[in-house]
């Protein structure tokens, strides 16, 4: 059988079972979210073994080179030592609430004081933590070059951080935050590609990061947003985004709604449908797609189908931790 | 001496053109994708390369034991020959399509069935 070691204990695994799981069966205390390699939270570091492949998938490539990998997604076959990464103390930075709006009745744009020399691409995410220490991953729709982070956070009925944030935070108030990861963001070297990007509800939040970031760096091939939601209210920022599309050329933007009677302008159709249909040959494409996990997971199995190869789709799915 | 089916094929940059393409073909095909569904596309890409690069005749550290094991789970859940015939084909068409001549394809098919009575565990 399989054993983990970890701050001078061992540990055995279950046939199948994660890293993680082990260690949280066996009452070690542990940082998490997803657990399912998306949050990366759980990050930890290999001090002697091999990480698996998988479990170092979305990690970056200097995270890599430091043998970081991720205990949720790592159902190793040989012993493996690990260790809490060094970073973790860190990797907390403590700032402050710059302002707070409201960009619908239930999505917060959150803004917080940049730390200094903190780096990003826009559409990574970082974990915000409550005053209770409980973090959840936020995804960042700033700029480079603006001095305060952007986060959009939809009020989760019960949510521990989101409820916090919608309903305590205030003004002048100072929180903890991590460090941004996730590999959800615009790499340049290609500005002719076309992109399709598709989000549903807060997937706009990185969307729009990406977005801005693409136009920054003269990105010049035709950019289509695809932005749903079940309902009307769940939509927010269509006037600037449609602002932004009549005064940028190759941008087009698309509000889609899964209802049958919207407004003038809105389209009664689910956001994927109205991509996929639209567009049905994507080889060459590059394809964002952020929000809610399933729409996420089987666009993906889509838009590979309908050409675009799997280098070049980008995904963001917003796994819930509870 | 001729050189070995692998790099006749054009080694890892074959496994590489082709990947993509038959992963497309066996998620679009109905007799076989609900085998390939439910896991991450990058992992089952990644298992789609070492599987292609084995019936290309390449380096690989897989047993017959491994092939078993591999596929055990598969096997509970129905996997027979008329599946293991699917993805050959699936595999002769992605080669044809890349421009494979039918002499080497003819070779890949040849050690695909070698593997065929572990794959399907008998
Ligand atoms: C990579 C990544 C990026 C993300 N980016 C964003 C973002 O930009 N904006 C944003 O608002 N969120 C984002 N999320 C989701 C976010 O991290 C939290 O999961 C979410 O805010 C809920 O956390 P909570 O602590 O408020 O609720 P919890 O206390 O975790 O959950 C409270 C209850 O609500 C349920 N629940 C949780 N999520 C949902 C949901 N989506 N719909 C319905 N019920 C739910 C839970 O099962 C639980 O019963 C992202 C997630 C990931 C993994
Ligand atoms: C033609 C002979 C075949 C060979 C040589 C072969 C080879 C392989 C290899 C090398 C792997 C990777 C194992 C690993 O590293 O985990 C694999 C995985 C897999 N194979 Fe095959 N395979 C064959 C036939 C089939 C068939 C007929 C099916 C189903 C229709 C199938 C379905 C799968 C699936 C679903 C996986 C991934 C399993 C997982 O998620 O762990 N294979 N195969």
């Amino acid at each position: 059988m399989t054993k983990i070691h970890f701050e001078n204990q061992s540990y055995l695994l279950e046939p199948g079972e994660s890293v993680l799981d082990c260690l949280i069966r066996q009452g070690v205390a542990v940082e998490y979210g997803c657990k399912s390699g998306g949050c990366q939270s759980c990050k930890m570091k290999v001090v002697a073994g091999t990480p698996t492949e998988q479990s170092q998938t979305g990690l970056d490539d200097s995270a890599r080179e430091k043998n970081y990998f991720l205990p949720c997604i790592c159902v190793p076959e040989q012993d493996m030592k690990v260790a809490r990464p060094d970073a973790v103390s860190r990797d907390k930075l403590e700032t402050e609430v710059l302002a707070l709006d409201m960009l619908n009745h239930e999505v917060l744009r959150l803004r917080l004081q940049r730390p200094d020399n903190y780096d990003y691409f826009p559409g990574q995410f970082l974990n915000l933590y409550n005053p209770e220490g409980v973090g959840r991953a936020y995804s960042i729709a700033s700029q480079a070059e603006e001095s305060f982070l952007e986060l959009h956070i939809r009020h989760v009925p019960n949510g521990k951080v989101s409820g916090w944030a919608n309903t305590r935070l205030e003004t002048g108030d100072r929180v903890i935050i991590s460090s941004a990861a996730g590999d959800c963001f615009y790499v340049s070297g290609k500005p002719e590609q076309p992109l399709l990007m598709i989000g549903t509800g807060t997937g706009l939040a990185p969307l729009f990061g990406i977005l801005r970031d693409a136009l920054r760096q003269n990105h010049n091939g035709e950019i289509h947003l695809y932005h749903g939601s079940s309902v009307i209210e769940g939509l927010y920022m269509v006037d600037e985004m449609r602002a932004m599309a009549d005064r940028v050329e190759n941008f087009h933007y698309y509000p889609c709604v899964g209802q049958d009677s919207v407004p003038k302008g809105i389209f009664s159709v689910r956001e994927n449908q109205k991509a996929l249909a639209d567009w049905s040959d994507l080889s060459g494409w590059r394809v964002y797609l952020c929000g809610h996990e399933e729409m996420v997971i089987s666009t993906k199995e889509k838009t590979f189908l309908a050409g675009a190869s799997l280098s070049d789709i980008y995904s963001d799915p917003f796994v819930s931790a509870a | 001496m001729s050189n070995s089916l692998f790099e006749r094929l054009g080694g890892q940059d074959a496994v590489n053109a082709a990947v993509e393409l038959f992963y497309r073909k066996v998620l679009a095909d109905d007799r076989i994708n609900r085998f390939f569904q439910g896991v991450d596309m990058d992992r089952q890409a990644a298992k789609q390369k070492a599987f292609l690069t084995m019936a290309f005749g390449g380096p690989n550290n897989y047993s017959g034991e491994d092939m078993r094991k591999g596929h055990a789970h598969l096997v509970e859940q129905g996997l027979d020959d008329s599946h293991f015939d699917a993805v050959v084909e699936n595999l002769g068409s992605t080669l044809t399509e890349l421009g494979i001549p039918d002499d080497l394809i003819s070779e890949v098919v040849a050690i695909c069935e070698t593997t065929r009575d572990d794959v399907l565990c008998r």
